[in-house]
């Protein structure tokens, strides 16, 4: 989407993902691969969360995780956030069909794009370098616009991301800020 | 208490939105004890029930009905479907506008005869000028609560304008400030002091901001003069056999075709919309839409030569405080050609949230250049940067060949290149706003494309000659005597300035032309 119009009419995903148990054995893979797959499910020990894919392949899931922070890098970003950002995704998938075949072939053919170049598929092309020059010859794809179209709200209209970029969010009902530093800058 | 009239009264005057000329013209007429009509095709809401979210808000108030762009301006690749950022609901754009009330300058006003020939350019000197204008400007102001004017202190600086005060001073700016602005520095007329919010542009929750939702419209309903009708979409304008315009058919709150009789119609349904409807209420004696005889209607778009500079410093501003537009640089606003360009453009502290600021800041860009960017949001401070720019015959708004809107009615498109003159504006501004914030400190600049649309002006062009536009220099239309133009739609140039000083002036100086005019049975 890469109108403000048609990103509008969904309001932010939860942020609250659905947590699991995990073994202590699951914390060993997890130094290979923050996120793995298990079952129909996506799973992140490092940051325990897990999320039960609606619509799409739980590969093409952690794949997608994977293209959104190359898309939108912010380091200081748990993965959790970009997962909160395609779970709004997947949602939207699992009621409409065309758009989860968009998702999934487009994944495929960035995975074929990795493999022809670094004989493994996307998510695991070691640097981001690589990652990005993949991802430039897709940009014009439908795909890649409406992953990163949806991004944009999916990622920055988070309200728990707003503190990690000092963004202080609704301020009218405590006040504004008349008595909470609207001029308090003191380098100049 | 407020008015409730008949469909077929054909006595009222029935204003076609309620914006800053609509809401403004709607008030002053029940002032005046005239009874009329407003037609609002948005809904009405409290300030309480603004948000301070800027997506959220978004979908709350903003004009969404379908629309198509073309042109070479980058609005049209970013945002196909959203030429202009306008407020669809009571109290129009002023329920958005950041409040930057400032008046034209006198060579604004003949610019024709001021910057001679410019090729490409279909410029043409108002038929007033500012002597003329002045008393609405003062008017304006004092109904408006202007700050600088009648005694009224100037808001306090907040982060992002000392920011841009410290760079003014170093450049060597003489007259940088904290605005004159139709918020409150204190209170008056029952509404209180800024407190300094930041949400400006999602509609003011203190009522420190004057629009016409909270400011005017109540005023004009307590004398039970005024009807506001909202949700109710305009479709076309009727007249009859002479060439009189006798009301409008318009689409109620459930979809229901109604049809208000009139005796004059007032059009302000900005600079898309106003032109839409005109060219929408074409019949066999008008076949190229009402009051186009000079086939001037939807043409001359303009929208201010912008752009914005944001300036990423070592320590933080946290620019998202306070008051978002209480900050001005003037210099530049003056007609200096030996810049390369005609005319002159306002330097304004602007600042957007993260949210926005991840959809505006260099829209379809991706990767680390464009995250880094982000990483400093809160070390940000920002600048507006809006002039004028030249009215061209090809920049315009026409009727989409098969595109309708629920009602059936043809949606508009917004066609938009820009002029040389624009682009040697907008080269001149960024280099200036950069050099301001590198001058105290920025590590990292970026000059940002233009937003969709907030100034959309000059589709009704007022012209001394009916050949030459579409209203006369009260905003009566040049081919029929009883239907007028009311919103930006009128401006025949445009001026570097924030148009709503401009619209509100225009509107308090019809409604005395009207009110004379039926005094006389004129119209």
């Amino acid at each position: 989407m890469r109108s403000p119009t048609s990103t509008t009419a969904k309001p932010a995903p939860n942020p609250t993902m659905h947590r699991r148990a995990f073994l202590a054995a699951s914390a060993t893979a997890a130094a290979a691969t923050a996120i793995l797959v298990s079952g129909g499910a996506i799973l992140c020990p490092r940051e325990a969360w897990g999320y039960e894919t609606k619509a799409l392949a739980p590969d093409t899931m952690r794949s997608l995780i994977r293209v959104s922070r190359d898309i939108y890098p912010h380091d200081r970003l748990a993965d959790r956030f970009y997962a909160i950002a395609m779970k709004a995704q997947d949602e939207k998938a699992s009621a409409d069909a065309a758009l989860k075949e968009l998702y999934e072939s487009g994944m495929a053919k960035l995975d074929r794009l990795a493999k022809a170049k670094h004989d493994a598929p996307y998510a695991e092309v070691g640097w981001e370098a690589d990652r990005v020059r993949l991802l430039h010859e897709i940009e014009a794809d439908p795909f890649f616009q409406t992953v990163r179209g949806g991004l944009v709200t999916g990622i920055y209209n988070n309200q728990e991301v707003w503190p990690l970029f000092g963004y202080e969010g609704e301020s009218a009902a405590k006040g504004g800020y008349i008595d909470r530093g609207f001029n308090d800058i003191e380098w100049l | 208490m407020e008015a409730k009239f008949d469909l077929n009264d054909d006595s009222v005057v029935v204003i076609v939105g309620s914006g800053a000329g609509g809401g403004t013209l709607g008030t002053q007429l029940a002032l005046k004890g005239i009874r009329t009509v407003i037609l609002e095709a948005g809904g009405r809401h409290n300030m309480e029930d603004f948000q301070n979210d800027e997506w959220a808000s978004f979908a709350q108030i903003s004009w969404l009905d379908p629309r198509t762009t073309s042109g070479s301006w980058r609005v049209s690749r970013d945002f196909p479907g959203l030429p202009a950022w306008i407020v669809k609901a009571v109290g129009g754009s002023t329920v958005h506008w950041a409040g930057a009330a400032l008046r034209f300058q006198p060579h604004e006003f003949k610019t024709r005869t001021a910057y001679g020939e410019v090729a490409g350019a279909n410029l043409l000197d108002w038929p007033i000028t500012l002597e003329e204008l002045e008393p609405w400007y003062a008017q304006a102001e004092d109904r408006m609560g202007v700050t600088r004017t009648n005694g009224i202190p100037g808001l306090p600086g907040n982060n992002n304008f000392k920011v841009l005060k410290a760079g003014a001073d170093k450049m060597g700016y003489k007259e940088c400030h904290t605005g004159n602005m139709a918020i409150n520095s204190e209170p008056r007329d029952g509404r209180g002091g800024c407190q300094q919010i930041g949400f400006c542009f999602q509609g003011c929750k203190s009522g420190a901001k004057w629009s016409t939702l909270i400011a005017e419209i109540p005023k004009g309903e307590e004398t039970g003069k005024l009807e506001v009708r909202a949700n109710a979409q305009v479709l076309k304008i009727e007249h009859d056999a002479k060439g009189k315009v006798t009301g409008v058919l318009y689409a109620d709150k459930d979809g229901a075709i109604q049809r208000q009789k009139a005796r004059i119609v007032a059009v302000a349904g900005n600079s898309i919309e106003s032109p839409r409807l005109l060219l929408n209420s074409a019949s066999s004696m008008f076949p190229d839409g009402l009051a186009n005889s000079s086939g001037q209607v939807g043409r001359n778009y303009m929208r201010h030569m912008t752009g914005s500079v944001y300036g990423v410093f070592e320590k933080p501003v946290r620019m998202y405080r306070g008051t978002t537009m209480a900050g001005i640089i003037r210099d530049e606003a003056k007609n200096k050609p030996d810049r390369g360009f005609v005319g002159g453009y306002e330097i304004e502290t602007l600042s957007l949230g993260l949210p926005f600021m991840a959809a505006f800041l260099d829209p379809g860009a991706w990767g680390r250049e464009f995250t880094s960017a982000l990483d400093g949001y809160d070390h940000m401070a920002g600048m507006w940067l809006v002039g004028e720019d030249m009215p061209q015959e090809s920049n315009r708004i026409t009727l989409h060949a098969d595109k309708k809107d629920k009602y059936g009615m043809p949606v508009p498109n917004v066609h938009f290149d820009d002029h040389p003159n624009d682009v040697a504006m907008r080269q001149h501004a960024y280099r200036q706003g950069m050099a301001l914030y590198e001058s105290v400190g920025a590590t990292r600049t970026f000059p940002t494309p233009p937003y969709p649309s907030t100034h959309n002006l000059g589709t009704n062009r007022m012209s001394e000659k009916a050949r030459d536009g579409v209203v006369n220099k009260w905003g009566q239309t040049h081919d029929v005597a009883n239907l007028f133009v009311s919103d930006g739609s009128q401006f025949t140039t445009g001026g570097a300035e924030n148009p709503t000083l401009t619209i509100v002036a225009l509107a308090l100086r019809q409604a005395d032309y009207i009110a004379g005019q039926m005094a006389k049975n004129a119209i």
